[in-house]
């Protein structure tokens, strides 16, 4: 039996990689920093249409969008004469297990399925998990999810011991660690010992499944409206969501549409801490994942993630968690849909972007999830309240402090957005470079970096000077 | 006893001790164990909370740890009242209230 000590494990990290994705990423590879992207999405993916019907034989996309009429009659009060676009939501939470993520899924586990794999394993906290069971169970595949759950005292996080549960019900096994980055070393152990399939978030096959979801939204916006939406806003976490969507939204030929990332602020909580880990009521689309993902995409379980957000970020917006559960409510109360809290970060992001834009213009808040035990935001007020943390309404913006304190507003007017700039998280970029051991950049490097991080090889050049020579 | 063989139940076990941990995590979570939790069938012939024990996982994996449940419940819940957000949702109810007879009175 091969030595299971941390160390060893990891060091044998490439080649159990390489056993169970079935993609060759070093022919990718270029000299320098740089890789071919788009050659490895097209090479290793499928086409809009092949994942379209795919997509189809298990039931999964097609989900309706949905006008928020009594929300935008509620913004266009609160704005300035011409002001207040329309709100539209892509209803999400009616794919097979209740979110996006069966996109995701459903590529992945049908490219199993092909390659002769007999069962796959999803490292994840999220809904990625019921989503890879569910599609295993309809293509009659074994899974395992391994889920970081706990922190060291056995307290479960309410909606991680929720998203476990789904998973159960579907029939998979489910293995919840206590936190820290050492899931991935469990991880690799599993896919080693069991030959399964890495059903990862950030190959290919995972963000060619959401293309689908950018694609049909132009459609229906297209056909509800007789214009291109104006502005898509994506929850970012690891960036996969925002990146098939763009790509999606790329194939439908809308060109003008900007494409906004939303990420709950969690500013001051280490996500790798275990005293940290249970005073956050966001398990993800949180900063401490986007901001990360963003600036070194690479950090995922595949050497190459094809979830690259800076690529087609165009705007990004932070949110606190009391906005988040204000909008959600808001949903509920007014609209009469009851959704999970993932979507709802990119719907504060445009409550309050609305009441800026001209009338004229379309928003598109583009998921929803499902919700219930554990997800609901009184399930996880409820526990921070146990974990002493103060609820309070008030002035988000002022009163805000991720572990201490959650704010829920007074007004709708308190919905506010606070504005991440790209060109410090491109520095950032460059700076993860550095600290991996890269000092100069080649010719090469700066064209990739200038469609990496969706600029100009002048900024590029600019940034660079400035990261590499500054000691 | 309180067990026996088939049984659905769940065990923990260490997986890293907290010097054979990654160096790079935080202090906090460095000082203590990387532990799992894991769902089963009891593979034993019977067994206490606190027994060493083996079970057959739903796709059929054998795994070792100390038994922690039998028959293992889901405890998370829908919540209390939070009456800062539902306060919070009665008020908008009533500002469209507002805003929808504002627009009748206007017509």
């Amino acid at each position: 039996m091969s030595n299971r000590s941390y160390e060893a494990v990891m060091s044998r990290k490439n080649e159990i990689m390489k056993a169970s994705v079935g993609i060759d990423y070093d022919s990718f590879e270029n000299e320098g920093i740089s890789f071919d992207y788009e050659g490895m999405m097209s090479s290793a993916g499928f086409s809009l249409d092949e994942v379209s019907s795919i997509q189809k034989e298990t039931g999964v996309g097609n989900t309706s969008l949905v006008e928020l009429k009594n929300i935008n009659k509620l913004v266009r009060y609160l704005s300035d004469k011409g002001k207040g676009a329309r709100i539209f939501l892509k209803d999400e939470a009616s794919n097979p297990s209740g979110s996006f993520k069966d996109r995701r899924a459903s590529v992945s586990v049908y490219k199993a399925k092909e390659l002769g794999y007999k069962g796959v394993i999803a490292a994840t906290s999220g809904n990625y998990g019921a989503a890879v069971a569910s599609q295993a169970v309809k293509r009659g595949l074994k899974c395992i999810v391994v889920q970081e759950t706990y922190d060291s005292k056995g307290r479960g996080q309410p909606e991680i011991l929720e998203k476990g549960r789904a998973c159960e019900s579907y029939g998979a096994e489910v293995l919840q660690l206590t936190v820290g980055p050492e899931l991935f070393y469990y991880f690799l152990l599993l896919l080693e010992e069991t030959g399964y399939f890495n059903a990862s978030l950030y190959t290919p096959y995972g963000i060619n499944g959401v293309e689908t979801l950018g694609y049909e939204l132009v459609q229906q916006v297209r056909e509800q409206t007789d214009r291109d939406p104006d502005y898509v806003i994506v929850t970012n976490a690891g960036g996969g969501n925002l990146t098939g969507t763009a790509r999606g939204i790329q194939k439908a030929n809308s060109d003008k549409t900007r494409i906004i990332a939303a990420s709950v602020d969690l500013y001051g909580l280490h996500m790798a801490s275990d005293n940290d880990f249970n005073k956050k009521s966001f398990t993800t689309g949180h900063t401490g994942f986007g901001i990360p993902f963003s600036v070194f995409p690479d950090r995922s379980d595949v050497p190459r993630n094809a979830a690259r957000a800076l690529r087609y970020m165009d705007e990004y917006y932070l949110v606190t968690q009391g906005e988040v559960f204000y909008v959600t409510e808001m949903l509920s109360r007014l609209e009469g849909m009851q959704r999970g809290p993932a979507g709802n970060t990119s719907l504060a992001v445009a409550v309050a972007l609305a009441r800026k834009l001209p009338e004229d213009k379309i928003i598109v808040v583009q998921e929803t999830e499902y919700t219930g035990a554990g997800k609901l935001p009184t399930a996880q007020l409820s526990f921070a309240k146990k974990q002493g943390i103060e609820i309070v309404r008030g002035k988000p913006s002022e009163l805000d402090e991720p572990g201490k304190r959650i704010v829920i507003p007074e007004k709708p007017e308190q919905l506010q957005l606070k504005e991440v700039s790209l060109d410090r998280l491109r520095r950032s970029y460059m700076k993860q470079l550095r600290k991996r051991g890269v000092s100069s950049l080649g010719g090469k490097d700066i064209e990739f970096l200038a469609e990496e991080l969706n600029t100009n090889t002048d900024n590029i050049e600019d940034i660079s000077k400035e990261v590499f020579s500054d000691g | 006893m309180i067990a026996k063989k088939g049984d659905w139940v769940q065990i923990k076990r260490i997986v890293l001790k907290p010097e054979e941990r990654s160096s790079n995590v935080p202090e906090d979570t460095s000082k203590v164990p990387l532990e799992m939790r894991l769902k089963g069938y009891l593979e034993n012939e019977t067994a206490n909370i606190g027994d060493d024990v083996k079970v057959k996982t739903i796709i059929g994996r054998t795994e070792y740890g100390t038994l922690i449940a039998v028959n293992p419940k889901y405890d998370h819940g829908f919540g209390e009242h939070i009456k800062e957000l539902y306060n919070a949702g009665t008020e908008l109810v009533e500002l469209l209230r507002k805003i929808d007879n504002e627009d009748d009175n206007h017509e």
